[in-house]
């Protein structure tokens, strides 16, 4: 079963600087374990020790968040498309610095 | 009403348009599907972002934080900061934005035309040069207020206050709402209201997915959610790439003569996605979506005309909602 994920830049340095990887698995779940097992370490970028999802991490499914679809018990299908970004957009940067500015 | 006392009486009861032709067709018999767009870009300065601008100045002034002849110093990438800059002039304060540099040439010079004030942040610092060029400003005026829009509950308060009984009131057979996920105070405040008042709405975020420039940290842990953010509040949230955000903006204005920024054609997307799924199942729909602003700030981006691989190039790294 072939699922495609979309690696953001940050997190390259594991995929040997591929964008684009390719994993397997019936739910999110599985597919972070066996993208692990191929790429090692990229598990405890997305995945806090609490084994949940982390805050600053975003990952879609077809352009749809998981958060929505039942987080990492979200289940997947052969050709599904699988985007992770960094949780920063919309007005990032107006936002960032406006949180320096208040000390936040 | 059509007669009001000054401009900033004037924001807000926008009209909310059916788009009988890009609305999905359903089988004969089924109920009907439709779209309607709220044109937020009705407001004084032409965006949704009036309301909000409005409102926390206002909450401000109510609360003695803001008075007469203060500086307003406001990290924006744009509608929030013109919109400001018009309500600041109008209620005496001064206005200083700071935005990154990589925004559409229209943006700024509305700005300046309004008065503001502009201290450019480097694009290719990406965050980490925004932070340190806001804490440097900071730090040499301690003086100066700061609204902040992404933490700021009078964001949220103008919509649960406006935007949701408007659209309750044009449209009460309504079952879904779509707007952009930025500050998410449209989002946060339409949907509370929304949810209290109609059962089973669905409340759905579409979110701007930039070029690869935008995502520019160094580490996850420099990641950010706005702190009004409650995603209790939503039902779905779709991440709409700039190709297909282009394609319905481009739709908006060819199909439904409706010109408008590019992250509206990001929301349809989002909202013909619900739409579909409602013709599939069987069920009828009211999607109400909000148009955002209109697309005059963004033509010199080019990304109105040639092809969808153009326009994709032209606002890779641009900050396009």
């Amino acid at each position: 079963m072939a699922i495609e994920v979309r690696v953001p830049t940050i997190l390259r340095s594991y995929t040997g600087g591929a964008k684009i990887v390719e994993g397997s698995g019936e739910s999110l779940s599985a597919l972070i374990d066996d993208l692990d097992a191929k790429h090692n370490g990229f598990k405890g970028r997305l995945i806090t020790p609490e084994g949940g999802l982390h805050k600053f991490v975003n990952i879609y499914v077809n352009d749809e968040d998981v958060r929505f679809l039942g987080a990492l018990d979200a289940k997947l299908s052969d050709g599904d498309s699988i985007t992770i970004l960094p949780a920063v957009a919309g007005g990032a940067l107006g936002f960032v610095a406006a949180a320096a500015l208040l000390g936040r | 009403m059509a007669r009001y006392e000054s401009l900033l009486d004037a924001c807000g009861g926008t009209p909310l348009v059916g788009l009988p032709r890009l609305s999905p067709t359903v089988p004969e018999g089924a109920p009907p599907v439709r779209l309607w767009a709220k044109l937020e870009d009705r407001n004084p300065t032409g965006s949704i972002k009036d309301r909000a601008a409005l409102f926390m100045v206002r909450e401000a002034e109510e609360s003695g934080h803001l008075h007469p002849g203060d500086t307003i110093l406001e990290p924006t990438s744009g509608n929030t900061g013109i919109a400001l800059a018009m309500v600041a002039k109008l209620r005496g304060y001064r206005l200083v934005c700071v935005m990154p540099e990589n925004v559409s040439a229209e943006r700024i010079q509305l700005l300046r035309m309004y008065g503001a004030e502009i201290i450019f942040s480097p694009a290719a610092g990406g965050s980490n040069q925004a932070v340190a060029t806001a804490k440097q400003i900071a730090a040499e005026h301690p003086d100066w207020k700061m609204l902040f829009q992404y933490g700021n509950p009078a964001n949220a308060r103008a919509h649960y206050e406006t935007t949701g009984p408007e659209l309750l009131h044009d449209l009460p057979t309504i079952t879904h709402f779509v707007a952009g996920l930025g500050t998410t105070g449209t989002l946060m405040g339409t949907g509370r209201f929304l949810k209290e008042k109609v059962d089973g709405i669905q409340i759905v975020a579409a979110e701007p997915r930039y070029g690869e420039l935008v995502y520019g940290l160094r580490n996850i842990d420099e990641g950010y959610v706005p702190e009004l953010y409650d995603a209790s509040v939503l039902d779905r949230r779709f991440s709409v790439g700039t190709r297909d955000a282009v394609l319905r903006t481009r739709q908006l204005v060819e199909v439904e003569g409706i010109f408008a920024g590019f992250s509206s054609g990001a929301i349809l997307h989002a909202a013909l996605a619900v739409a579909h799924e409602a013709v599939k199942a069987g069920k009828g729909a009211d999607v109400a979506f909000v148009i955002a602003d209109g697309g005059w700030k963004y033509l010199s981006t080019g990304a109105y005309g040639g092809t969808l691989n153009d326009a994709e190039e032209a606002l890779e790294g641009q900050l396009w909602a």
